[in-house]
């Protein structure tokens, strides 16, 4: 049977859609499915709003085209499947000496998901975003499999990555890899007491990998210390990671009591040296810290959580102080709360990175919670910056529109690729985006 | 030790693609066997960047002998341990083969004829080398015919006999033969039946009847539960059984 009815929510687990869902396992299965049925593409549900949800519709499940279709050695070329995994690529490669060239914060992601929201990684101040190191996307329409380059498809390609899935499910891409000198991580962990310090931290880093944990319930003086952590890629020999635990049940909501993560955060803080340390890490270790927990979203029982994400340009640093004051003044953030300098690198008319700092805290999913990150978001938006489409569960239509410049040409070429409005998504009717 | 090549019929199935990836994983080389040529070399381009030293397409048809012939023409000149997985079988509902009986030969093709011509016709092949292992994958359905599928399920319980047989056949000879019986699995197959008992992910099983070929197992559920479900199943009477729907 091809469609299976099923309930599904987005990794924050606040939205959740009922509807049918394919999965194909051949290129020919998925194409006959797009001619008789478009609907739009899902991968492995990371994104924590309902970007990968539509209720009442349908979905094509991509995970099980997962394959490697071509790889040069020489070159680090690469062609692989859209359901294909970052983190089984970074498996894959990194004993060959190549790495994924962007990664997110999970391995889980797919390469679909990850151009549809040309996700960043830790080295975004330097490589720029996932879709930058594209070099080709094929598409499948309702005509069969399309090829697309910048070159020869400009505006459907800077749709495309970025472009929420809204021009078609991915078949595939073409991507170069970057070359690394083995696969094992060396990493400097520096103790970092308050905002400016770590701003300039960030400002002076010439690592490769560089982000800022921060510790978003620290007040007063102590208001933006956490611990800043710089990485490159070297050869040794590390003893793999332990094999990952599960959560097996929805934690209760005392667990994140405000007393509760304020004392975690000082001992996760105080757990680096007061003069930093170096220390060597297996990769996915580094880039993938909390995979290592399978569905550690349970954690926030079964309400579920949010993950707020700005960035905002280097001249609105202040403005990000005063987000980050109001944050730890409601003493609701978890400790999951991330702070990195962003470079200019993107590559689609909606991509997310901008020039400027960006900052992601998680909150467990509270009417206080929610209220505050419309107050953030409305900062957000008077400091020039964006807000994460992946993140995101709660933004309005006016909030989102305005902060992405290229929108009305996105509009224009989604509009040209998908006339019908087969793959408009949960995220998509809420923000009203293609309802120009 | 010597290297490994592997046989795999029906590769485009879901099992099969998982099971080609964990043997190329570990450095076994994979002989791709199916009619959908061009899926299978995704599939093959996959494999060699995981570490198979030998990734190859082959067309084959289970309902049509004379594909076999290529098969055995291409493994003469493959050194080292030759061993042969089969993941052929289809699976049409009981109800539309009770709408058309005419499927049964198809069914019974696929599950056990074509799987079985082909293992005789090669079985010399592995008995002069001395080595290797035949993984033939039956199902939880044939160890009892069942009212919501017993035409598959029959046809299963035909392959498994045989398997039997040729277990007892080329065991003299150095060549083990293991009887798969998985129970359901996420695969394109099963998807959209509603929920399913204790289903398991390809992977998983996949990983079973690589270790239990290593092991040389004769018979293996997987995963295990399922040991003990049949066991209690089968243990019916058939006076009760017959009353029963599971």
């Amino acid at each position: 049977m091809t469609w299976k009815t099923t309930d599904y929510t987005g990794w924050g687990r606040v939205h959740s859609a009922t509807g049918q869902l394919a999965r194909p396992e051949r290129t020919t299965a998925l194409a006959a499915l797009v001619k008789a049925t478009p609907a739009p593409a899902l991968g492995m549900r990371r994104s924590y709003g309902d970007a990968c949800l539509n209720d009442g519709g349908r979905m094509i499940d991509m995970t099980r085209l997962d394959r490697v279709l071509d790889f040069d050695p020489q070159t680090g070329a690469l062609h692989v499947e859209a359901g294909a995994q970052i983190g089984q690529l970074l498996k894959i490669f990194s004993p060959k000496g190549w790495l994924p060239p962007v990664m997110p914060g999970t391995g889980l992601a797919t390469v679909g998901g990850a151009i549809a929201m040309d996700v960043h990684g830790k080295n975004h101040h330097g490589a720029g975003s996932f879709g930058v190191h594209v070099t080709e996307i094929t598409l499948m329409t309702p005509n069969g499999p399309k090829v697309l380059t910048l070159k020869k498809n400009m505006t459907l390609y800077k749709a495309t990555i970025g472009g929420l899935g809204q021009t078609g499910p991915i078949v595939s891409a073409r991507l170069q890899m970057l070359r690394a000198k083995g696969d094992v991580m060396i990493v400097t962990e520096r103790r970092v007491e308050g905002w400016d310090e770590f701003l300039a931290l960030l400002d002076a880093s010439e690592a490769t990998y560089t982000v800022g944990w921060i510790d978003a319930t620290a007040r007063g003086d102590q208001l933006g210390r956490g611990i800043l952590e710089e990485a490159e890629t070297g050869a040794g020999l590390v003893p793999a990671a332990k094999r990952g635990k599960r959560i097996p049940v929805d934690a209760p909501g005392f667990a994140l009591a405000p007393s509760v993560i304020r004392m975690f955060n000082a001992a996760y803080w105080r757990r680096v040296p007061d003069k930093g340390r170096t220390v060597v890490k297996p990769i996915d270790d580094f880039f993938f810290p909390l995979d290592k927990v399978h569905d550690w979203n349970r954690l926030y029982g079964k309400t579920g959580f949010h993950q707020f994400q700005c960035v905002v340009p280097i001249e609105a640093a202040d403005a990000l102080r005063a987000m980050l004051e109001r944050i730890a003044g409601s003493g609701l953030a978890s400790p999951l709360a991330v702070l990195k300098r962003m470079g200019a690198g993107r590559a689609g008319y909606m991509s997310f990175p901008m020039e400027g700092y960006t900052l992601a805290v998680d909150f467990p999913n509270r009417s206080a919670a929610a209220r505050l990150i419309g107050e953030l978001e409305a900062a957000t938006v008077d400091a020039g910056g964006r807000i994460y489409l992946a993140k995101d569960a709660l933004a309005w239509p006016e909030t989102v529109r305005g902060m992405y410049a290229d929108f009305s040409a996105w509009s224009k070429a989604v509009k040209s690729a998908d006339p019908h409005g087969h793959y408009i998504t949960d995220l998509v009717r809420r923000l009203k985006l293609r309802a120009a | 030790m010597m290297s490994q090549t592997w046989i795999i019929l029906g590769a485009t199935s879901t099992i099969a693609r998982s099971f080609a990836r964990l043997a190329s994983e570990r450095g076994d080389g994979v002989l791709l066997a199916g009619r959908d040529t061009v899926d299978m070399k995704a599939t093959a381009t996959d494999c060699a960047v995981r570490g198979a030293p030998l990734a190859e397409v082959i067309a084959f048809d289970a309902r049509d002998s004379r594909s076999f012939a290529a098969i055995l023409k291409r493994v003469d000149s493959i050194e080292g341990t030759l061993s042969v997985a089969v993941f052929v079988g289809s699976m049409p509902s009981q109800d539309e083969i009770d709408a058309d009986p005419s499927l049964i030969l198809g069914t019974v093709t696929d599950n056990f004829t074509g799987p079985a011509e082909f293992l005789t016709t090669i079985a010399p092949v592995l008995e002069a080398r001395g080595s290797g292992v035949i993984a033939g994958i039956g199902s939880v359905a044939g160890d009892r015919g069942r009212i919501g599928n017993y035409v598959y399920g029959a046809a299963k319980a035909g392959f498994h006999t045989y398997l039997s047989g040729l277990r007892n056949r080329m065991g003299r000879k150095g060549v083990h033969v293991m009887t798969v019986k998985p129970g359901t699995v996420d695969t394109a197959m099963t998807w959209g039946m509603g929920k399913l008992p204790f289903l398991a992910q390809p992977e998983k099983v996949a990983a079973d009847i690589l270790r239990g070929a290593d092991r040389q197992k004769d018979t293996l559920y997987s995963p295990l539960i399922w040991w003990p479900v049949m066991t209690v199943i089968r243990l019916i009477p058939e006076r009760v059984f017959k009353k029963l729907k599971i």
